[in-house]
């Protein structure tokens, strides 16, 4: 078997690699924007630029420091989620009475500047980030080659994703998260400090998109622009999932990752577009989304 | 939706609408004074030495902010996505113009269609959502209009639709000459103004406003409400239309600059640095945006930063934009 509908199974296969790759990141990104909107009630529009930023702490990291990959996926987080903590405790928490369009706005002004600041201080080409040596190399899979690196990165992500899951959805502390996303105030006259929970939560989904930019370090071009375009794409795989449910936000990342890949092999010319496409055609059969509840 | 999000939106009609509310309070006598001497200052600004380019840049740019603002205002809602109507309009005029040899009335004409056309597709798709989704839908269809025109054969591409020729406007005036032109833009955007001002004070503006601040009600009282909407947003998309058509003849060019999502991030930060849902603000807010890129034109992405603060201070400190802020003062001085 060589061929898949008249496709070598060699492209097919790398083009589907690819879409799951890029799937891995919508995942991550999408459900962060999730988790940061059920208790903020805001979309967090500077996700993209906090995901370049991740990319260039681990970049930085490597290229000024000498510290390593490992390293960077522990650090890069911390630290990014601690400047989302102060975006959130000086800026954020100031808006949450007011109209959420409010939300959106301030985080678009944040991402410009942020895009605007990295722009200056590094240009607007992307810098390499050097693959760290354990993952040189790749898996022989008989019909295709498949690079060590890639293949961590999907299984990394899908731990992370699973874990978020795991801790929303089965956890004690998942479960004051998820009564504050339903009903802050009771959950508040129970004892918990929602508004530190608020500040955390934020910090951990800007966390998680700083982890998703260090791990696209070695297989994108670290460059200022490269959260931009990203989480317009994402914000469609939002749409079409329906910020409802954790584990939907995860299946649409990978699902839509992958239909991407596919229109590469079989309709180039849409790949770019097929997403909104899609997005169009789930706003006419179900508005609320694939996982999204009618409010 | 929770209990708590009951009162939460409650809350935001209390205190983040007022602010758009009763800054389009003002009266007509008033509105007259203000308007008359608008006109009168663009129509000697250029005879006193304010480059006359600049300024056609800047009354394109507050005709589009208008249109902007007479959804975002008046109809509450936020779309993220209007390049994709401004720079539609600026690909087919400059296509109309130039390929078809159309006169630039036409070429106008027909590049308006042509985003009045696409507004009533995506107007229609977006207001299924509301919100926060409206906005992350408009932006997501205008990024896919962006992608058409990237690879579309007849936009040119990375270049754009270059020297495009001005024409004669209803076949005697000569619009090459600077001046002409110039008064030709003032006259489509004191017309494109007048008419956003006239809607929002019709019976139709009325019931927007009823909309905007509570939907369910309007329902209620029996009006259709995405009808209503999706007509605001058609008005909106055509305006936008015009303004980006006439700034393809001005700058015979039309180029993916007027389509990116920056261009719609653009007319949303002009809207809210001048006043949403004030009659001019957009103005207000388009001359100082445009006049703040043209000064820091030579400092690159610092015009990004700059942008992006002034977005954070707005949101922060100035929600009602500068022209709310100056009435929101004025009634307190008189008060």
């Amino acid at each position: 078997m060589t061929e898949i509908f008249g496709i070598p199974i060699q492209a097919f296969a790398g083009q589907l690699l690819i879409g799951l790759i890029n799937g891995s990141f919508y995942a991550m990104l999408s459900l962060g924007l999730a988790v940061i909107f059920g208790l903020l009630n805001i979309i967090n529009f500077t996700h993209g630029a906090q995901y370049m930023m991740g990319a260039f702490a681990a970049w930085m990291l490597l290229d000024r420091l000498g510290i390593g990959y490992w390293w960077s996926l522990l650090l890069a987080p911390i630290a990014i989620g601690a400047l989302g903590i102060v975006i959130e405790r000086t800026m954020l928490s100031r808006l949450y009475q007011l109209d959420h369009l409010y939300g959106l706005l301030l985080t678009f002004g944040l991402a410009l500047v942020i895009q605007g600041l990295f722009t200056n201080e590094f240009g607007s080409s992307g810098q390499p980030y050097r693959l760290p040596p354990e993952f040189s190399g790749a898996f022989n899979l008989g019909f295709m080659f498949l690079p060590k690196y890639r293949a961590w990165v999907v299984v990394a992500s899908l731990i992370v994703c699973l874990s978020t899951w795991y801790v929303i959805e089965r956890t004690k502390l998942g479960s004051y998260l998820r009564a504050a996303t339903e009903n802050p105030t009771v959950v508040q006259a129970f004892g918990v400090n929602v508004p530190r929970m608020i500040t955390l939560t934020y910090g951990i989904g800007v966390g998680l998109a700083a982890l998703a930019g260090v791990m696209a370090a070695p297989i994108y071009q670290v460059s200022p622009q490269m959260g931009a375009n990203l989480i317009i794409v994402v914000f469609a795989v939002v749409v079409i999932g329906g910020m409802g449910s954790i584990m939907g936000s995860i299946v649409t990342g990978f699902g839509l990752g992958v239909i991407e890949g596919l229109t590469k092999v079989f309709y180039p010319e849409a790949s770019n577009t097929v997403i909104f496409v899609i997005m169009v055609i789930v706003l006419l059969i179900r508005p609320a989304g694939l996982f999204g509840k009618e409010k | 939706m929770g209990p708590h999000d009951v009162t939460a939106t409650a809350s935001a009609a209390s205190s983040a609408r007022v602010a758009v509310t009763r800054a389009d309070e003002t009266s007509a006598r008033t509105f007259r004074i203000a308007t008359l001497a608008m006109t009168i200052a663009l129509a000697v600004a250029p005879w006193v030495g304010v480059y006359p380019v600049f300024l056609m840049k800047a009354l394109c740019f507050a005709l589009f902010a208008c249109a902007f603002n007479l959804l975002v205002g008046y109809a509450g809602l936020l779309s993220f996505g209007h390049a994709m109507f401004f720079g539609t309009a600026g690909y087919v005029t400059a296509y109309a113009a130039k390929v078809w040899g159309l006169s630039p009335e036409l070429a106008i004409l027909t590049g308006a269609a042509a985003s009045t056309a696409l507004g009533i597709v995506t107007g229609a798709l977006a207001i299924r959502r509301q919100g926060i989704y409206f906005a992350m839908i408009t932006l997501a269809m205008a990024q896919m209009i962006f992608f058409f025109y990237l690879q579309a054969p007849f936009t040119g591409g990375e270049d754009g639709i270059q020297s495009v020729p001005r024409g004669r406007l209803f076949g005697f005036l000569d619009l090459s000459r600077p001046m002409t032109m110039y008064y030709v833009v003032l006259a489509i955007f004191l017309a494109g103004f007048l008419f956003v001002r006239r809607v929002i004070h019709s019976p139709f503006g009325q019931v927007l406003k009823a909309i905007r601040e509570n939907e369910p009600r309007a329902i209620s009282l029996g009006y259709d409400a995405d009808r209503y909407k999706l007509i605001a947003f058609v008005l909106s998309a055509a305006l936008s239309g015009v303004a980006g058509a006439t700034k393809a003849i001005v700058f015979q060019l039309a180029s993916l600059t007027d389509v990116q999502w920056q261009m719609s991030g653009e007319v949303v930060l002009m809207t809210l640095l001048g006043g949403m849902g004030t009659v001019f603000g957009p103005v207000v807010g388009a001359f100082t945006i445009i006049s703040l890129e043209h000064f820091l034109a030579e400092r690159g992405q610092w015009v990004t930063v700059i942008t992006g603060a002034i977005f954070v201070v707005c949101v922060l400190a100035f929600r009602r934009g500068i022209v709310g802020e100056l009435s929101a003062w004025w009634a307190k001085r008189r008060a």
